[in-house]
């Protein structure tokens, strides 16, 4: 698997050695971020994946060295702008029971080992929950506050937030048990070609990363390193956003942000990258 | 004062005489050019930072001025010689008349 990843660099780097190419990812790069944090950015495919790929590969590993640099210190990094943000909501009280997070949680970095396992089913829901969904229980159910949309006001933020605490984590959803039904759901969805362009999930993520679709340098669309600072929205983007963006450039109706199909798929995507590291908040282009 | 806004600093605790240090800093701001339209076609306001300075022990290290091409969150990273024990001071001119500070202190030794 290395060598075709290899042979398919190769072929890029004489494709672009003519043209003023784009910035070419370096893949050896190894990613360590504030000096201390060891990200794993390749590893070897869970087991279910036998028969589709055999290394998993951090979407940071595609990008150009100027905006892997970026991941690299929390300083240079914008999407630490809204982990801030998250930190200040995180201790703010809001609601009818005047609670904040910190009240039942402590300090933010008491939830590391938290994110690597969502998308997670939750017995008393009866559904796997996505970590937003998880936040927007206890906003409910315990802060007596308003939820947040999905991938709006400090869903984002808190998401990011949680995720920073985790970085070098590996990713470790469960596929077994419960939520077995909806994985299943969301593999189909993956598998099944949407839109005009015809196009699956797989098409280009499974059977193309590491090619060039126009501009794009195609990685193998990881959901480790959500929510992503994107440098051509200058937001963090979620990553229910991040699929209508990708089903709607298949020229498709999309499902929406914080449908039951989008958290199958979540669900379905983040097990593909287990054994990679949590990442997020990332920087990609 | 526009919403969300807070600046970041990084700068060294200490340096040797002489040195020359590395400083960076960033601030949250939506940096409004006053081009954009918003749905009903009105014109949305300018609302930038004009100007940025950082001085060391009163003396200016850079004095920038800033125009509406610069892009959301503006970062800056720039040298600084150190001569004497002092501090940074960081000073961000908002549009609408709010300054925004930030001072980091440095020893010499």
């Amino acid at each position: 698997m290395k060598a075709k990843m290899l042979r398919k660099v190769a072929g890029l780097a004489v494709a672009t050695a003519m043209a003023a190419a784009p910035a070419v990812a370096d893949e050896d790069a190894e990613l360590v971020i504030n000096g201390e944090i060891e990200i794993v950015t390749r590893t070897a495919a869970p087991a279910h994946l036998d028969g589709h790929l055999n290394e998993v590969i951090s979407g940071w590993v595609f990008r150009s060295d100027r905006t892997q640099a970026m991941e690299m210190d929390d300083f240079d990094n914008p999407g630490m702008l809204f982990v801030d943000q998250a930190r200040d909501i995180w201790a703010t009280a809001e609601g009818s029971e005047g609670k904040s997070c910190a009240d039942c949680h402590g300090e933010p970095e008491e939830m590391a080992g938290v994110k690597p396992v969502y998308p997670k089913w939750s017995d008393s829901a009866g559904q796997v929950m996505t970590l937003q969904m998880q936040v927007n229980e206890c906003r409910t159910e315990r802060m007596g506050a308003e939820a947040w949309g999905v991938d709006k006001g400090g869903s984002i933020p808190m998401e990011a937030l949680l995720s920073s605490v985790s970085r070098g984590m590996p990713m470790n959803v469960a596929i077994d048990g419960p939520a077995q039904e909806t994985w299943e759901k969301g593999k189909e969805i993956y598998y099944t070609r949407f839109g005009q362009l015809e196009l699956s999930c797989a098409s280009c993520h499974e059977e193309n990363y590491g090619n060039m679709i126009r501009a794009d340098h195609l990685s193998q669309g990881q959901i480790n390193g959500f929510p992503t600072y994107r440098l051509k929205n200058t937001k963090l983007n979620g990553v229910h956003s991040r699929f209508k963006g990708c089903i709607r450039d298949t020229r498709a109706h999309t499902f929406n942000p914080g449908s039951p199909e989008f958290v199958a798929l979540e669900l379905y995507v983040a097990s593909r990258g287990n054994g990679l590291s949590v990442e997020g908040p990332s920087v990609r282009n | 004062m526009a919403s969300g806004v807070k600046p970041r600093v990084k700068a060294p605790k200490s340096a040797s005489a002489g040195e020359v240090v590395t400083l960076k800093t960033l601030i949250s701001h939506k940096m409004e050019t006053g081009l954009r339209k918003d749905g009903d076609g009105n014109v949305i306001p300018r609302s930038i930072i004009n100007r940025f300075t950082c001085e060391l022990n009163g003396n200016m290290v850079v004095d920038v001025t800033m125009e509406p091409a610069i892009s959301v969150n503006p970062y800056f990273e720039f040298k600084a010689k150190v001569d004497a024990t002092g501090e940074f001071k960081f000073t961000w001119y908002d549009d609408d008349g709010s300054v925004y500070e930030a001072a980091s202190p440095v020893t010499v030794g």
